[in-house]
Formats: structure tokens, sequence, C-alpha cells
């Protein structure tokens, strides 16, 4: 079953059409990962499917409602998080601060100090760094609190946009490997990546995009041994 | 001249010029526009204090009531409990301003500056001198160009260490130190004041959290008019007649103030009021540099730019990739 559904989106920008009406879906419990080149439109689609810009045709769906047009502040509270490309953390406040403004949407949160202690276990740098203004923090450990962040709400979705910019090899393989424990405790997950190579060794299913259009669905094991794909997106 | 009397009236001075630089900088930090118009609510609070006091017809009848039985039922002289009226009847008409200020506030945000949104600063600029003007020839269609007093009571003086001072510095002071030390705290520890610490930051960032941004704005505009209404009372406590461009001066000093602080900057604006406060108080005191104590403050506008161009405590923002 479609947990989220995007049809026929098409967003422009004045007057160049960032995208041509895209098609996917994404299924309850799956990885799913968008992978293309810069300026595919991959963080357009991200930023489109939560309403941070606005949309000028097509429909997305979650959980069979249509939230084409629902503001993205509500989006929050029906399951969705997502962590901005560039993470976005909030630069002024200390971790804990923005540990906070994650669990911003649950009015009533009996669960505050459990999940709060639930992020602490799994990155253990942040429980490190609680009271540290967030700007002082490296580039991996802003990934990290992103990430965390996003978590507070409970969401039965992450979006991850491009959680792998910036960072080092062995960063890059930690965050991948958290995303996938993620997953396996119950969070579907929407991967925009341009390490396609790392996005799809984690990935049950796959879309590749190009200049706004998909080119390309399919498992993500056999995108593996594309020819096309490697040769292109995997440097093979 | 002494000094304590200078301190004094240095920290109420800078006290107003905090409260209204309070409204420039916290609409700015949060939606990233001038709002010029800001001078003129306090223009619109005096107005509505002297409606609420002098235009009323029954609120003379009512005064010169309770005046009387403040006479008979506690003893009082008659003068004593006159003033007693006026001022009770100040104060609640500084509430009735409070709350006239942030509905105005919040509708002009919403008619003039919302459907501006994601347009070019320079527009939103000008659409906020041209609310100026509106509400500036409102009044004075309304009330005339006259000056008009409006009568909020007589606060006395106090003898302090030996120095006769004006109780309504000392209230001026006192009320503007509580109300900055209540809005850091109101940032600092609640929920909502954290999400305005976010919005100012990223907006999009805070809507991914949840927050409606929208209702954040709305509000800093409501805080930022609901001071200016209270700056408006500290100017006719001070027994200063109210016109309809009044809040011009007061709005360019405190703007003056916030830019100095570090425009975006909550206690940058109330540094950057103190201090101007202080300096001008000083140079009304010193007889050869007096009358030109206006320009002094825009002087040290200008050397505060030219050495810390974001202001004394505004911030550069690093961004990490």
């Amino acid at each position: 079953m479609a947990l989220l559904e995007v049809k026929d989106l098409e967003v422009n920008y004045g007057v160049i059409r960032a995208l041509k009406g895209i098609n996917f879906h994404v299924n309850k419990g799956e990885i799913v990962t968008l992978i293309g080149a810069n300026g595919a439109g991959k963080t357009t689609t991200m930023q489109s499917v939560i309403g941070l810009i606005p949309i000028k045709s097509g429909h997305v769906v979650y959980n069979d409602q249509d939230i084409t047009k629902t503001p993205c502040h509500k989006l929050v509270n029906l399951g969705m998080s997502q962590v901005p490309e560039g993470r976005r953390i909030f630069q002024e406040l200390t971790v804990y601060e923005n540990l906070m403004m994650g669990a911003y949407s649950i009015k009533k949160n009996d669960t505050f100090k459990d999940d709060i202690e639930m992020v602490y276990k799994r990155f253990p740098r942040l429980e490190e760094r609680k009271s540290q203004i967030a700007s002082t923090l490296s580039g991996g450990e802003q990934q990290m609190l992103a990430m965390g962040r996003a978590l507070m709400s409970h969401p039965d979705i992450l979006l991850l946009d491009e959680p792998s910019m910036g960072l080092s090899p062995l960063l890059v393989t930690e965050i991948f490997d958290i995303i996938q424990e993620i997953n396996k405790e119950g969070t579907t997950i929407l991967l925009v990546e341009q390490n396609a190579k790392k996005a799809l060794s984690i990935a049950d299913r796959a879309y590749v995009l190009e200049t706004g259009s998909i080119v390309l669905e399919g498992d993500a094991k056999e995108m593996m041994n594309n020819d096309d794909i490697k040769k292109a997106y995997l440097g093979e | 001249m002494n000094i304590l009397d200078i301190i004094i009236n240095s920290l109420s001075t800078g006290g107003t010029y905090a409260m209204i630089a309070l409204g420039y900088t916290m609409v700015y930090g949060i939606a990233k526009m001038l709002n010029f118009a800001h001078g003129d609510i306090i223009m619109v609070g005096a107005y509505t204090m002297l409606v609420c006091i002098n235009r009323i017809p029954y609120t003379t009848k009512l005064g010169n009531m309770v005046a009387d039985m403040l006479v008979k039922q506690c003893g009082l002289e008659e003068k004593v409990a006159a003033n007693i009226t006026v001022i009770a009847f100040g104060i609640i008409s500084l509430i009735i301003a409070v709350i006239v200020c942030m509905l105005l506030g919040m509708i002009v945000e919403k008619l003039a500056y919302k459907p501006l949104r994601g347009a070019s600063p320079l527009a939103v600029l000008i659409t906020a001198i041209g609310v100026s003007y509106l509400l500036q020839s409102a009044a004075q269609i309304i009330f005339g160009p006259n000056q008009q007093n409006v009568p909020v009571g007589d606060f006395g003086k106090s003898k302090l260490f030996g120095v006769e001072i004006s109780n309504y510095l000392i209230i001026t002071l006192v009320v503007s130190v509580v109300v900055m030390v209540g809005l850091t705290l109101f940032i600092k520890l609640t929920r909502t004041g954290r999400a305005m610490v976010a919005v100012s930051e990223d907006k999009g960032a805070a809507q991914l959290m949840g927050i409606n941004v929208n209702a954040i704005i709305t509000l800093t505009f409501a805080i930022g008019s609901a001071l200016a209404a209270l700056a408006a009372y500290f100017t006719l406590i001070k027994n200063v007649g109210i016109t309809n461009n009044m809040g011009a001066m007061p709005g360019i000093k405190a703007f003056t103030a916030a830019v100095i602080g570090g425009i975006g900057s909550v206690p940058g604006a109330m540094v950057g009021g103190i201090l101007l406060g202080v300096i001008e108080t000083v140079a009304t005191k010193i007889p050869v540099i007096a009358p030109y104590k206006d320009a002094i403050s825009f002087l040290v506008l200008v050397i505060i730019l030219l050495v810390k161009p974001s202001g004394l405590l505004g911030k550069k923002r690093r961004e990490k990739v």
C-alpha cells in the first residue's frame, strides 16, 4: 500500500519548468531513493511534496489524504518529517533546543524525555554536546542533529534530502547505517541522494530523475547492475 | 545638575526608546522588514488614550463620581482624590490603548504586509511608509492638526539621596526594565518564544517543525504594537502634548537605537535604546551641544556603523555546508 503517492507533479520556477509532471510512490516500510545529477529536480521534488514551494499542478497523496494544498506546518502532525538539504538546523539555538523544536508539533508531550533519550542513544555525540550552540557543531554532527530533530516528531515517513552532502566517506557510511536502522524500526524513508551508489545500496526501490522527469524506475539492486546507471551515476 | 538625576533621566529616556526599538527589531528579525509605520502606532496609542479620557462624554461624569466617592468614603483631600482618579483612568485607558494598538498592528500586517510576503524588500518598505502617512493623515482628519493634552495624572516627586526626582521617570524606568526582562524570559523560556527565534533564523525549517510562521509573524506585530502603546503612555506621563506626527521622531530615534544595537537582536535593541537615552540626556545637560542632541544621536549611529556594520550585538551569520 502506498503511504506517499505523487501524481503528475509539476513545478515551475518562473519560466523554467523544474518538474515536468513526475509520478512516484513510496510504500509503507520501504526505503525509496530518488537519484539524479545536480539540477535534476531532486530537492525541488522534496520541497514541493512537503509544501515549502508552490506546486503548479499535480497531486500529493499521503495516507489516502490529498495533501497538495495542506500548509507545510500541518504535515508534521500527519506524520511527515523532513531533513532538509543543507541540514538547516537552528544555528542560534543549542543542540537540546533544536531537538525541542523538533517536537514542537506535539502539544501535550508526555514522551518528550524518552524521545530525547532515544535520539541521544542513536547519536551519542549529540548528548555530549547538548548545551552547545548548534553553529559550533561539525558538519557530521549537524547532520545527526538535523536527523535527530526530525525524529522527535515520531514520523511515519522521513524525507531525507542529501544526507551525505559534505561528509567524509566514513561519516556517510555511519549516517546510512543509521538510516537503515531507523527504517528497520518501522519508519518509511524517502531518500534523495547524489551519492547514487550509497543510496542504491540501502534502498528497496529507486527512481532516476533527469532534468525534471523520471527516466527510470525499479528495484534498487537491479538498478545497481544496469549498465546505463553504472555509466551515468556510479562512475564505473 | 546632579549625577543621579542624569542617570535616572538617561535610563528612563533610554527605556522608552528601547520599548519602541524592540518593536522595530522584533519585526525585522522575524518578518525581515522595516516597519516604518511603527512610530505611528505610538501616535494611535496616544490618541486612543485621548479618546478614552477626554472624548467619551461619560468619563468626566464617572470620574467626578469616583473622585467624590474617594473624598466621602476614604476622607481624602479633594485634590488628591481627583489626581488618583485621573491616574486610574489613565491606566485603564493605557490598557485599552494596548489592545487597540495590538489589533491595529495585526490588521496592518494582514492587509498591507502579508500580501507582499516574498515581494522585493523595497516594495515592502515603501508600503510601510505609505501606511505611516495613512495613519498620520487619518489622525489629522479625525483629531485636527493642533497639539492636544491628555492628562494622565501627576505622579509627584520623590527625594532620592537628597535629590528631587520626578516619579514618572522612575515609573518609566521600572516598567521598561520589567517589560524587557519579561520579554527576554518569554523568548528564552517559552515554546512560542523559541519558535520566534527559529522563525527569525529559517522560516522554511521552522515550518518543517510544524511552526505556523504566519501566526508567529502576527504575534510579533502584536507584541511590538503593545510596546508602542506603552511608549505612548510614557510620552503622556511627561505631560507632552500629542499631535498626529508625534510618532515620527521617536520612531526614527528608536530605529536608530535598534540599528546601533544590531537590528534583529532583542538585547541589541535594549542596549541601543539605553545608550541613545544616555547620549541624549548627557547632551542636553551640556549647554554648548544641547541644541544638537538629535544630530549627536545620529552621529553616534554613523560612527558605530563605520566600526561595526552589524551593530553592537548584531551577528554575522556563519554558514556551514
